[in-house]
């Protein structure tokens, strides 16, 4: 039984699944190696080299050079796997999440800090919130 | 007998761990989140246990895509920090009780819930924070320590009606320990926060509140709650919420006992990309 249609009818939002799970698992493989420092230094040192050693797809690769964070999610990746590129780069967890919405680092922290995003109109998918940015696929 | 005296609930955000860590605890910002656990710290000295059951997730540190349990019971003797890529945080190992994590893995196996068991594991931000938000800076943890990591990074993830038998299921086998021992139950995670895609930075302040409010009055009735109401309604990653109502489970009334006191609460936003909430409950003597 897959998950029930209503968790596609999230604005904004990827939810990790078995079936993204399969997309994206030597992406997200790839994501792990680089926990070990001489990984990282190896894939900093030649990102494309260090990229073509996995089983990931021409478009998941571009997506990691590209650090198109939003493009891996929907090429099967999870930010807490893609979260070791961000380490690897220096990145906090915010400006992660922040890089995701189109808004600017400044902006998103400022967002945090009177509360966060609002759960108004984005709810469902066709409403009218700030997150109702149109899914790629 | 062993008993479970209370219950602590308390989300476990990486960038509190930084800031604790990096000796930010009194700048305004991170002041306001660490106030919360004031009250706890003092609490703790009082009622320090013998052992904390503290049930939290992995981030992708220990646990890969390439083995991915629902639930897994630590029974090892003890438990490094890992390096999440940033280094190993500066706490103290985790040391279990590996005899009583035996008993529960047997006693719960056998209550139908198919955990598994593991022995070697380096354990992340998930359990470590909190321990540092609640014990501060430590030479060794006060208490022995079984962790229980829950899967809730890749869907479907358990229920919140599954996690309440679960609690339940781990009550009973902790009272059949014949060894005098005073136990905690922490639930860890949450609350709202969303760390990915256009919807990222959502906090549901009304929600999570009422959240807190139905696991102290209704935790039967929110058990019930969806999963996808915790997507929708406190993001993707609040999902992680649903580990709360493991250790509400575990607490007496839900096995026909008295309710339990709320020592204290605590409800804050924002920490990093995260509502912060905080709940002490009390098993009466």
């Amino acid at each position: 039984m897959s998950l029930g249609k209503e968790f596609k009818d999230v604005p904004g939002t990827t939810v990790f699944d078995a079936e993204q799970s399969r997309k994206g698992y030597w992406l997200n493989q790839f994501c792990m190696s680089l926990m070990k420092a001489p990984n990282r230094e190896r894939f900093k040192a030649n990102e494309r080299a260090y990229l073509d050693e996995w089983k990931m797809s021409e478009e998941q690769k571009q997506a990691v050079l590209d650090r198109d964070l939003n493009r891996c999610i929907a090429l099967g990746g999870n930010i807490y796997f893609l979260s070791k590129i961000g380490a690897t780069d220096g990145k906090s967890f915010q400006q992660m999440a922040g890089s995701m919405t189109g808004m600017s680092e400044h902006d998103y922290r400022e967002m945090m800090i009177k509360g966060g995003r609002s759960i108004d109109g984005n709810r469902r998918i066709g409403e009218h919130g700030d997150a109702q940015r149109p899914k790629k696929d | 007998m062993a008993r479970i005296t209370a219950s602590l609930y308390t989300s476990h955000i990486p960038a509190v761990g930084a800031a604790f860590d990096l000796g930010k605890t009194q700048e305004p910002y991170w002041q306001k989140v660490f106030s919360g656990y004031e009250f706890t710290k003092q609490w703790e000295k009082a009622h320090t246990p013998d052992v904390i059951f503290l049930v939290y997730n992995d981030h992708a540190t220990a646990f890969s895509l390439a083995m991915i349990p629902t639930f897994a019971i630590m029974t090892g003797p003890e438990f490094a920090p890992a390096d999440e890529g940033y280094g190993a945080r500066p706490v103290p190992p985790v040391i279990g009780h590996p005899e009583l994590a035996a008993h529960i893995a047997s006693e719960v196996i056998q209550q139908d819930f198919d955990l598994t068991m593991v022995n070697e594991i380096d354990v992340d931000h998930g359990l470590t924070v909190p321990l540092s938000c609640v014990f501060g800076k430590v030479d060794a943890w006060p208490c022995k320590i079984i962790p229980f990591a829950v899967n809730v990074v890749q869907h479907p993830v358990p229920s919140g009606a599954r996690c309440f038998a679960l609690g339940r299921a781990i009550a009973k086998a902790i009272a059949s320990y014949p060894e005098d021992l005073n136990v905690q139950i922490w639930g860890t995670g949450g609350m709202s926060h969303q760390l990915q895609g256009p919807r990222a930075g959502l906090i549901n302040r009304e929600w999570d509140n009422a959240f807190l409010d139905k696991l102290i009055d209704d935790p039967v009735a929110l058990s019930k709650m969806p999963n996808i109401d915790y997507v929708r309604e406190a993001g993707s990653e609040g999902i992680e919420l649903v580990m709360w109502l493991i250790a509400r489970g575990a607490m007496a009334d839900a096995a026909g006992g008295p309710k339990p006191k709320v020592a204290h609460r605590f409800y804050h936003v924002p920490a990093s990309n995260t509502a912060v909430g905080h709940l002490i409950m009390e098993n009466a003597v």
